[in-house]
């Protein structure tokens, strides 16, 4: 996020884009609510009547996969009405008249025929948020998770530029990372092509300095993607793969491909705290530790580094995953020797300036956010202040792509997938948790009433759902949510895996599979016939 | 009776609210919400509040396994770490270090993500790491 949870609640705007957050993200949807109260406009982009879209204002129901063209829409008619920040655009930004050439183009009739949304609610929405003296937009993977992901993101940056919405307090463009540590994974260099704090290891003088302070050599060439390295395996480049704590049969894109690729490998090991349909799979499963069970650090959706510490023993012969890394880079023949998470934290500090006033004794209360550049800095509440990473802000000029998969004659339904309020992620964690199984115990296929109604299609009934790819047997809930033409399913439940269904077609910068948006056909089982 | 609470952070989602776990004898018995983290202000959403439940499941794996004979069969570490890099070496020196793909966790620690890309970088050789952000 570039700004902090707390803000939201001063926004007097709030511009919901693809993000479930009452669902997904409750205790910042709790900040939502409170900005509402306050007076704040609420305006929620999403093509399903999700549950905040009842605490909101202004419901923008858009088409699947058509985010750019309603941004592009309402920046033609901030731009028409004069509703731009010219000060903040001529003194912080660059390239305005290239990208008003591509915006022109998108008159609010038009956007209304490709989205779907009616003009006098463009119009609404982009009042709301071009007048707000504090705009603030959160997204989430209902904005990113499209082959057009990167175009997306850059859209809602231009329309915050535009109106001069960033840089301040409760203003910004704040994705909400999805699992607790996104955050920190990336942080730390868990990304093909940087070490931790973003440093590039195509860059000659990055590299050398981790070349002395880790003494190895290192590699100049970037590294595979995770949506890159399951082809790889299958075409033989890649032999072995080590997963630590993540479930790709369930999360990936196609995930019958994914499935053959890991069973192509010549040596897979898994570190998990539980069996997962991925370490079934594996040559060497290790059995590691929760959070519950070990010291170290989180860092959250707002850039706050906080402790995670010790309350049990890890199980049976369980161990810390931080030691079984360890000890196995030992025996690859690479010496590691920490005493503790801290002393981690310690190198990592050395060696990351974003996190370089980082210290365990500093995060006993609040947790700190970075960037943290030195021991005496108090932490960052919010980005851009005064001038953005690159100096100056740029304007991309984006014109409107239809998703890479439509809906047709043959797949007439459009899918798409996300999450529901007990479970989370593949269900490693919560589906063994009693008391929210109990709750929901399987898969739903979301479809709206009429389109039921004309497939013969009851509460309850069990559908087979299918795609190019595959198909899954799933019992249906029929719902308002769900516009006609599009269905919905969670991603949460191994007995009916709604991955096998989606599309791996990727972003070609950030390799973000489209796993919001690809065709399907409904089919209606006979009763008694086989899950 | 020994009772205690320890403040940490929720393993769920990106928000990172405070809890406390409840600690009876050694056992994790419950959770409660931190009233003074930033985060969460003594809040928690039906996730947080269950916490402890998955940590405590009897599913949870207690021992290493190795593959056998087309079973995964409980080893002891010795076992299973020697195997993991004995494979791990002859892949690396019959197809190179970029035949080795690691994929680190959103679910771990940042200490942990850290030893894990230096291990790649540094013990492998190769920048192939990443992990489910994008998804
Ligand atoms: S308690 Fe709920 S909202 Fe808070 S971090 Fe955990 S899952 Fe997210």
């Amino acid at each position: 996020m570039t700004n902090s949870i707390e803000e939201i609640e001063s926004a007097d705007c709030i511009l919901i884009f693809g993000s479930n957050t009452s669902i997904a993200h409750p205790l910042i949807a709790t900040r939502v609510f409170r900005a509402k109260a306050r007076g704040a406009k609420v305006i929620v982009a999403d093509p399903r009547k999700i549950p905040i879209v009842l605490q909101s204002d202004l419901h923008l129901q858009h088409r699947l996969g058509t985010d750019v063209a309603l941004i592009n829409g309402l920046m033609h008619i901030i731009l028409k009405n004069g509703w731009e920040r010219k000060a903040f655009i001529s003194e912080r930004t660059e390239n305005l008249e290239e990208f008003r050439k591509v915006v022109e183009k998108y008159s609010p009739d038009r956007v209304s025929e490709i989205t779907g949304v009616p003009v006098k609610d463009l119009e609404t929405a982009a009042q709301y948020y071009a007048k707000a003296e504090r705009g603030s937009i959160l997204y989430t993977m209902g904005i990113t998770q499209h082959t057009t992901g990167v175009d997306n993101v850059k859209s809602l940056a231009n329309l915050s530029m535009l109106t001069g919405n960033i840089g301040r307090e409760s203003t910004g463009v704040n994705p909400l990372r999805g699992q607790n540590n996104v955050q920190g994974a990336c942080d730390m260099g868990g990304l093909p092509n940087v070490y931790s704090g973003y440093q590039p290891v195509t860059d000659q003088a990055v590299r050398q300095k981790f070349e002395e302070a880790w003494r190895a050599e290192l590699s100049a060439r970037v590294g595979l993607t995770a949506t890159e390295m399951f082809p790889a395996a299958l075409e033989g480049r890649v032999k072995a793969m080590v997963i630590l704590g993540e479930n790709p049969v369930l999360s990936d894109a196609d995930s019958h491909h994914v499935e053959k690729a890991l069973e192509a490998l010549d040596f897979l090991l898994v570190i998990d705290i539980f069996n997962t349909p991925t370490s079934d799979l594996a040559h060497v499963v290790l059995a590691g530790a929760s959070f519950a069970e070990k010291e170290g650090t989180f860092t959250n959706t707002e850039r706050r580094v906080q402790m995670v510490r010790k309350a049990i023993e890890p199980p049976g012969d369980a161990r810390v995953d931080w030691r079984i890394i360890q000890e196995l880079s030992n025996r690859l023949g690479y010496s590691m020797d920490y005493d503790s998470p801290r002393a981690v934290m310690e190198e990592i500090a050395r060696v990351t300036p974003s996190y370089a006033g980082i210290r365990y004794d500093r995060l006993q209360g609040d947790g700190l956010q970075w960037p943290c550049p030195s021991t005496d800095h108090p932490g960052t509440k919010f980005l851009h202040q005064g001038k953005f990473t690159r100096g100056k802000g740029l304007f991309s000029a984006i014109e409107y792509k239809p998703p890479a998969e439509v809906a047709d004659e043959a797949y007439p339904f459009q899918l798409t997938t996300g999450r529901i309020h007990v479970h989370y992620h593949t269900g490693t964690m919560t589906r063994n948790s009693p008391s929210l199984e109990r709750e929901v115990n399987e898969c739903l296929l979301e479809i709206n009433p009429e389109d039921a109604r004309e497939l013969g299609i009851g509460e309850g009934d069990r559908v087979l759902v299918s795609s190019r790819r595959g198909s899954v047997s799933t019992r249906v809930k029929l719902t308002e949510t769900e516009k006609r033409g599009t269905v919905f399913m969670p991603f949460h439940f191994f007995e009916s895996r709604a991955n096998i269904l989606t599309n791996p077609m990727f972003d070609p910068v950030a390799k973000i599979p489209e796993f919001k948006v690809c065709a399907v056909k409904i089919e209606k089982m006979e009763t008694g016939s086989a899950r | 009776m020994e009772f205690k609470t320890v403040l940490t952070t929720c393993p769920y989602c990106g928000c990172g609210c405070g809890l406390l776990l409840e600690i009876l004898d050694g056992r994790l018995i419950g959770t409660l919400p931190s009233k003074t983290s930033p985060v969460n202000q003594g809040r928690l959403c039906v996730k947080g509040w269950s916490v402890h439940e998955f940590v405590t499941s009897p599913n949870r794996l207690i021992r290493p396994l190795v593959r056998k004979a087309d079973r995964l069969v409980e080893s002891s570490w010795d076992e299973a770490l020697d195997l993991s890099a004995r494979r791990l070496k002859e892949i690396k020196e019959r197809h190179g270090p970029d035949s080795i793909a690691v994929l680190t966790s959103a679910k771990c620690t940042n200490e942990e993500n850290y030893l894990l890309q230096k291990l790649t970088r540094a013990a492998i050789g190769t920048n192939n790491i990443d992990h489910c952000a994008r998804l």
